[in-house]
């Protein structure tokens, strides 16, 4: 017991004050700038692994972005990766970035669904399905809950049960042999409910896109409410990405 | 002519060079060879050449450092049955079962010829995966407990049917496949290398550096290229740094399935500086981006290696005070001991790796069996427990976790100097075979690559620890109290989508 306390009184405070201010350390890869610099387009779009650099006009695509940022290696003047973690938003085209200045990415008021606002503004409620994750993006989503980021301070909270679930996180490219419990899962969870995309592979598939052992029709058949990119997701992009979408209505 | 050829762990050689066995011959060889505790299967895979079904089979030795590999040569598709490695050693289960998923290969005697992945050019299109033929008991005693695919918690997805006996498990079964993507597939469909660098990072998100570096180090093998000291350095400084977060993880989940608030928070935030620092390196907290075949696009500087001592100075107090408490706790240590037991011999029989085997008294670990890179100066010292038990398991991450940071003190100051031009990295030789092994926190990682006439990737096979050790953890929970069973889950704390692929 005295112990305990011991350790309780040296951890101290462990927590981000507040995490939608935090500055994350080192080198981070968060929203990119495409400045107006002159470069061999084809030999760009060639370049990425992932087929999220596109032409006509020169886009980037951040829900097929691996994050590997080679590109900002071999074309250094014309694509600079920016610190800023906030990218979640819950228009596909947002993610979308384009020449000029750099541009902060957020949920669009408008397209956020009135019962969202109305039902999930103090606590939303979530569970999580990994659909061909690797873990990496599982290991963020859990991480949201640990002593650091505590996002349970805002009512947000991963649950075991799709019953007790206001909505569904899914990590993974969504391989066929997950696509019926998948499906099964949502059917569970009562109305309404949010569907999150965490992670490159969930939002577009990425490498794994046209991969035979990959089904995708969920996505056809279901409104998507937030997607929020990263390869691995970071826990402030995931947190952020809800609280704003959560708190913000027109 | 030899029956096989002996090479080292990240060698090469012509396909050609490696000997063709008619099939008795393939099997007496292979399963002798495994019959010796020195010696464990790496691979045991199988691909389509020239209309037939060509086997290769790789035993390592772990006394000296060299890996036997042959082959053989059989008709695919034939209504033939041919007998199996698994009823001589049982080690050799998972890559039959998935010679016959694959291929329809026909055994005559494997005694457990469950489907494993469900791929979706597997030969048996009436084999589902709602449809999975689990062993059952009949009897009016017996009940069975269903959980999976989808967890509690947010982990992966996985099956395990339980039969017990009350409260007691009498046999567990766990089928996977849920996360099959195809990832072996996709390294050949997709040409560029840095696609193929991508995937070898997502052959399962919580092992990038032991996967990268298996891939990474084979590659440059196979274009014949030697990789200067700093790329050698900065992997074995990942792939230990992720050692060290992932078993301070692994401490925090452990404390979690006993319901020890205090430990799973501490070791949790212990974690989190550890893979900032991943972060501060390479820009990705699990370390994506850093290790790249032929190159090195984030130089470990002097100023890094600085704070990473500092920052092993703050963890370091603060873990120990928290292992302490824990460690003398007797009602954590209650639920650790004697609980999820595997034996020796159960281990050795399945052919167990990593912690698994460790905890058994088994020797399994590439760092000190087939070091490579680095391995071979500050030739590291393996931590072997015996009891087999959770406790085994969880005291072999507080040991390695001492040892990885008294070894990466020596080494992070000894930065090998800086190089500003770097030789181009050439085309893969054609028809050779490249075999590379690393210890990825959980265990031994192998990946095999061929190549075609023209030097192209023809094959490549990817093997995570845990297509070894998924059965050992069927095994350990037998006779427990099925409420123990997520704590022995976690002991083991074993991939899904590495065994999925």
């Amino acid at each position: 017991m005295i112990g305990n306390i011991k350790i309780l009184i040296r951890q101290g405070k462990q927590y981000i004050p507040d995490p939608t201010k935090a500055e994350v350390p080192g080198v981070f890869r968060g929203v990119p700038e495409i400045t107006h610099d002159k470069v061999d387009e084809n030999a760009l779009i060639d370049f990425c692994p992932t087929g999220a650099i596109r032409s006509n006009p020169l886009t980037l695509d951040l829900g097929r972005c691996a994050f590997c940022g080679e590109c900002a290696r071999a074309f250094p003047n014309k694509i600079k990766f920016s610190k800023d973690y906030r990218m979640a938003t819950n228009d596909r085209k947002g993610l979308i970035i384009h020449e000029g200045a750099l541009k902060a990415i957020t949920p669009d008021p408008a397209l956020v669904r009135k019962e969202i606002a109305g039902f999930f503004k103090g606590s939303l409620k979530l569970r999580q399905v990994s659909a061909g994750g690797d873990n990496s993006n599982e290991l963020e989503l859990n991480a949201c809950g640990n002593v650091n980021f505590d996002m349970s301070r805002f009512g947000i909270e991963f649950v075991a049960s799709p019953r007790h679930a206001d909505g569904i996180v899914i990590t993974g490219p969504i391989t066929e042999n997950m696509s019926k419990p998948l499906e099964l899962c949502y059917d569970a969870i009562p109305d309404p409910k949010v569907i999150i995309l965490a992670g490159t592979d969930a939002i577009s598939g990425g490498l794994f896109d046209d991969s035979p052992a990959v089904n995708r029709t969920f996505l056809d058949r279901h409104p998507v409410d937030l997607y929020v990119p990263g390869n691995p997701i970071h826990p402030l992009t995931f947190i952020n990405g809800i609280l704003d979408l959560i708190k913000k209505r027109a | 002519m030899s029956q096989y050829i002996n090479i080292a762990n990240n060698g090469t050689i012509a396909l050609q060079a490696i000997p063709v066995l008619k099939y008795d011959d393939f099997l007496e060889l292979n399963t002798g060879l495994v019959r010796k505790e020195v010696n464990h299967c790496a691979h045991y895979f199988g691909f389509t050449h020239n209309e037939k079904l060509k086997l290769i089979c790789c035993i390592a030795n772990d006394s000296n450092a060299s890996i036997c590999v042959s082959s053989s040569e059989i008709s695919a598709r034939s209504a033939q049955t041919y007998p199996s490695f698994t009823a001589n050693h049982l080690s050799f289960h998972v890559f039959e079962r998935v010679l016959h998923e694959n291929f329809g290969l026909k055994f005559s005697d494997h005694p457990w010829l469950k489907p494993v992945r469900y791929p979706s050019d597997r030969a048996d299109k009436n084999s589902v995966i709602g449809n999975y033929p689990f062993y059952q008991i009949e009897s009016e005693e017996l009940h069975e407990v269903g959980v999976g695919p989808i967890h509690a918690g947010i982990i992966e997805p996985g099956h395990f049917r339980f039969i017990c006996n009350g409260e007691q498990i009498l046999h567990l079964e766990i089928q996977l496949g849920y996360q099959h993507r195809g990832i072996e597939q996709l390294f050949l469909s997709k040409h560029k290398l840095l696609q193929r660098t991508l995937l070898a990072e997502s052959i399962a998100g919580d092992n990038v550096a032991g996967h990268t570096t298996a891939f990474v180090n084979l590659w440059e093998n196979l274009c014949g290229y030697t990789a200067p000291p700093d790329l050698h350095f900065s992997r074995t400084i990942a792939i230990e740094l992720e050692r060290l977060a992932m078993h301070t993880g692994g401490l925090s989940a452990i404390c979690t399935d006993i319901g020890y608030q205090l430990g799973s928070a501490v070791f949790g935030r212990l974690r989190t500086p550890l893979i900032n620092f991943f972060q501060e390196w390479c820009g990705n907290r699990l370390a994506k981006g850093l290790i790249r075949p032929g190159y090195n696009p984030f130089d470990f500087t002097k100023s890094l290696a600085v704070r990473l001592e500092e920052l092993f100075q703050e963890y370091e107090s603060d873990f120990d005070q928290m292992w302490k408490e824990f460690h003398t706790l007797p009602s954590a240590l209650a639920r650790l001991e004697k609980t999820g037991v595997i034996s020796h011999d159960v281990a050795l029989s399945l052919g167990a790796v990593g912690i698994s085997a460790r905890g058994t008294g088994l020797m399994r670990d590439i760092r000190t069996t087939h070091p490579h890179g680095l391995y071979n100066e500050f030739s590291p010292i393996s931590i072997i427990k015996h009891h087999g038990d959770v406790y085994s398991r969880t005291k072999i991450r507080h040991d390695e976790i001492v040892q990885t940071l008294y070894y990466l003190r020596k080494i992070i100051h000894k930065i090998p100097p800086e190089i500003t031009t770097r030789a181009p990295l050439l085309h893969p030789q054609p028809e050779t075979f490249g075999i590379s092994l690393t210890e990825g926190w959980r265990g031994e990682i192998c990946h095999c690559a061929i190549t075609d006439e023209k030097g192209e990737l023809y094959q490549y096979r990817i093997k995570d620890p845990s297509m070894h050790n998924w059965l050992t953890v069927a095994m350990a929970v037998r006779n427990n109290e099925i409420s123990d069973f997520p704590i022995s889950n976690k002991s083991f704390d074993l991939s899904y989508c590495g065994h999925d692929l």
